[in-house]
């Protein structure tokens, strides 16, 4: 029996620290989603029945062909899925915090804020997963990204920073809650119409004049139409820089609010 | 004598309910606390406060010297907490909780995995160690929380109601580990409402009630303090019974209580030196006796006492 003997910390844990045991415990994260695949459904299968069903059945209607309503729809669906992941991160919390798992992490000499940061990151896995999987049977739809690989990675950067913004609704929500169950519950009350009052399914021009003010402004129109213009080409750049405002005021506000719960929560 | 864990005066309160109501509580180093209670009574509240996972309204406590507000990180570097809420991940294995545990303390990847395996080996787990936690009996699941506890070599160690729910065998592997760690120089403080299990392990006793500490000393001075002793006499032949309960009587002026069934008479004495009486007179009388001595009250009898209450019977030991 080798003796190993476990360095003694400082009083507080240093940057470098807290970023060393947020990535530890992200890895936790990618290592329990490896063991327990089917907590993939979420970002798997709900968008592909997404696809499939709104291309099949609305694309005719809305658009006039299929293929050309995929064409359209893929870079919104892109958001819609991303918005519906970060659900992830306050269900993961919740359960680690009724299970006790948060208090053997509080009980070491890591940094407070490291198992936030590891779920957080966490969630990435869980949107490279969703945005995959819609992007590979997209194409095998018949969906054809018009611009260059570029302008296809910035899309891919922007929806992941939005999705890390909209993540800490998610532990806000779930420092709230009592049960893991109940934190999808709440969420998708305002996700629905955060992600159907947009111009993701259908043009926004359509629309009664009091839904139509709220889908201008609507964060996912924006991300919406910066994603269409950055892989079918178009202008991307103001609606990027409207969806990145308003990302960085949704975490401005969120980010305290979940610290403060957090704290509230496990004492 | 140098105190691994000290606190004083600790309060807290949850809305309208006080949890701790000034509780002091000192451990020597290397000692076992045995803190014991009914349900509800503030013990897993003083632990939590005592592992940093909780802040006390008022008082203070001190772990390795150092304070568990200003200095917790310190604290934590130092103290191992096993408790039915500081928990491995049901969804990893054995070897994958403790190799996480090991690398967030700052083991390299290596060490971390020969750390899990040297802890795994140590509790019994080597089989089970690939196995997700879940799939795991109560006995290895405890088991588990203690290995994870001890990742980091803790000095202090916090075990709350280490044993509840626990069938007897498995709760007697986790006194031989305990045991184990006290003789590595561990200093243990251990909730729990099982008297015997404070009677096996615990160097000294703290009983709270209500959130208050209504008893403290090793386990011997409780029973002395709150009940005499009392003198307990088993013939040989049980034709016997009446003649020893006769020179029982004429000692010490009271009838005996009689056990037939068992042939065990005991009556309760303040003078010690009685015994030898005793002794004299049956040796005299030509009886022999297979039990012969006096009898401290048990633990049991002693929180009946101090409480008003009997304590719960064990959880599991029917299961």
């Amino acid at each position: 029996m080798t003796a190993i003997s476990v360095p003694v910390p400082a009083s507080n844990v240093g940057l470098g620290g807290t970023l060393r045991h947020g990535l530890t415990l992200a890895g936790r994260s990618v290592l329990k989603i490896r063991k327990n695949p089917e907590s993939l459904l979420d970002v798997t299968l709900q968008p592909i029945i997404f696809l499939v069903l709104f291309v099949y059945l609305f694309g005719g209607a809305i658009q006039g062909s299929t293929d050309a309503y995929l064409q359209v729809l893929l870079p919104g669906l892109m958001v819609q899925n991303i918005t519906f992941a970060s659900l992830g991160t306050g269900v993961a919390l919740n359960t680690d915090i009724s299970k006790g798992v948060f208090d053997r992490f509080r009980s070491m000499p890591i940094a407070r804020s490291a198992p936030l940061i590891g779920a957080v990151l966490g969630d990435v896995v869980r949107f490279l997963v969703t945005l995959t999987v819609l992007i590979t049977v997209a194409v095998v739809m018949g969906f054809r990204v018009q611009t260059d690989p570029a302008r296809f990675l910035v899309a891919i950067l922007l929806l992941v920073a939005f999705g890390l913004c909209l993540c800490w609704i998610s532990v806000f929500v779930g420092m709230l809650v009592k049960s893991p169950q109940a934190v999808p519950g709440v969420l998708i009350a305002f996700m629905f119409p955060l992600t159907f009052g947009s111009n993701v399914f259908v043009p926004a021009g359509s629309l009664p004049s009091w839904l139509h003010a709220w889908v201008v402004i609507n964060p996912v129109t924006h991300l919406t139409d910066a994603a269409r213009g950055l892989l079918l080409g178009g202008d991307w750049v103001g609606h990027a820089g409207w969806a990145f405002l308003w990302a960085v005021a949704i975490a401005a506000v969120f980010f305290p609010l979940a610290l403060r719960a957090y704290r509230r929560r496990v004492g | 004598m140098s105190y691994a864990i000290e606190a004083e005066g600790l309060v807290k309160r949850f809305g309208s309910t006080v949890a701790l109501d000034g509780v002091s509580l000192t451990v020597p180093t290397g000692k076992v606390l045995g803190v014991l209670g009914p349900n509800g009574a503030g013990k897993t509240t003083a632990v939590r406060v005592l592992a940093t996972l909780l802040r006390a309204d008022e008082g203070w406590a001190r772990v390795g010297g150092y304070d568990v507000v200003t200095q917790a990180n310190a604290v934590r570097a130092l103290a191992g907490l096993t408790g039915q809420y500081a928990s491995v991940d049901e969804d990893l294995s054995g070897t994958e909780n403790l190799v996480l545990l090991g690398k967030l303390l700052g083991l390299s990847k290596r060490d971390a995995k020969a750390r899990a395996a040297e802890l795994l080996a140590k509790f019994e787990l080597t089989d089970a160690a690939g196995r997700a936690v879940k799939t795991y009996s109560g006995g290895m699941r405890r088991r588990a929380d203690l290995a994870a506890s001890l990742v980091g070599r803790p000095q202090v160690l916090y075990l709350d109601e280490p044993t509840t729910g626990l069938d007897p065998h498995s709760r007697n592997e986790v006194w031989a580990t305990v045991r184990g760690l006290v003789d590595e120089g561990v200093t243990v403080l251990l909730t729990t409402q099982y008297l015997e299990e404070a009677d096996q392990l615990a160097d000294l006793i703290t009983v709270i009630d209500h959130g208050k500490v209504i008893a403290n000393g090793t386990p011997h001075e409780l029973k002395r303090r709150t009940g005499g002793q009392s003198l307990q006499v088993r013939p040989t032949v049980l034709a016997d019974t009446p003649k020893v309960a006769e020179i029982l009587r004429e000692l010490t002026g009271i009838d005996p209580v009689v056990d037939a069934e068992n042939g065990l008479l005991s009556t309760p004495v303040d003078n010690p030196l009685l015994l030898s009486s005793v002794v004299r007179r049956l040796d005299d009388a030509g009886i022999t006796a297979d039990e012969l001595g006096l009898r401290l009250p048990s633990l049991d009898e002693v929180f009946l006492t101090l409480t008003g209450r009997t304590t719960p019977a064990p959880e599991g030991s029917l299961a």
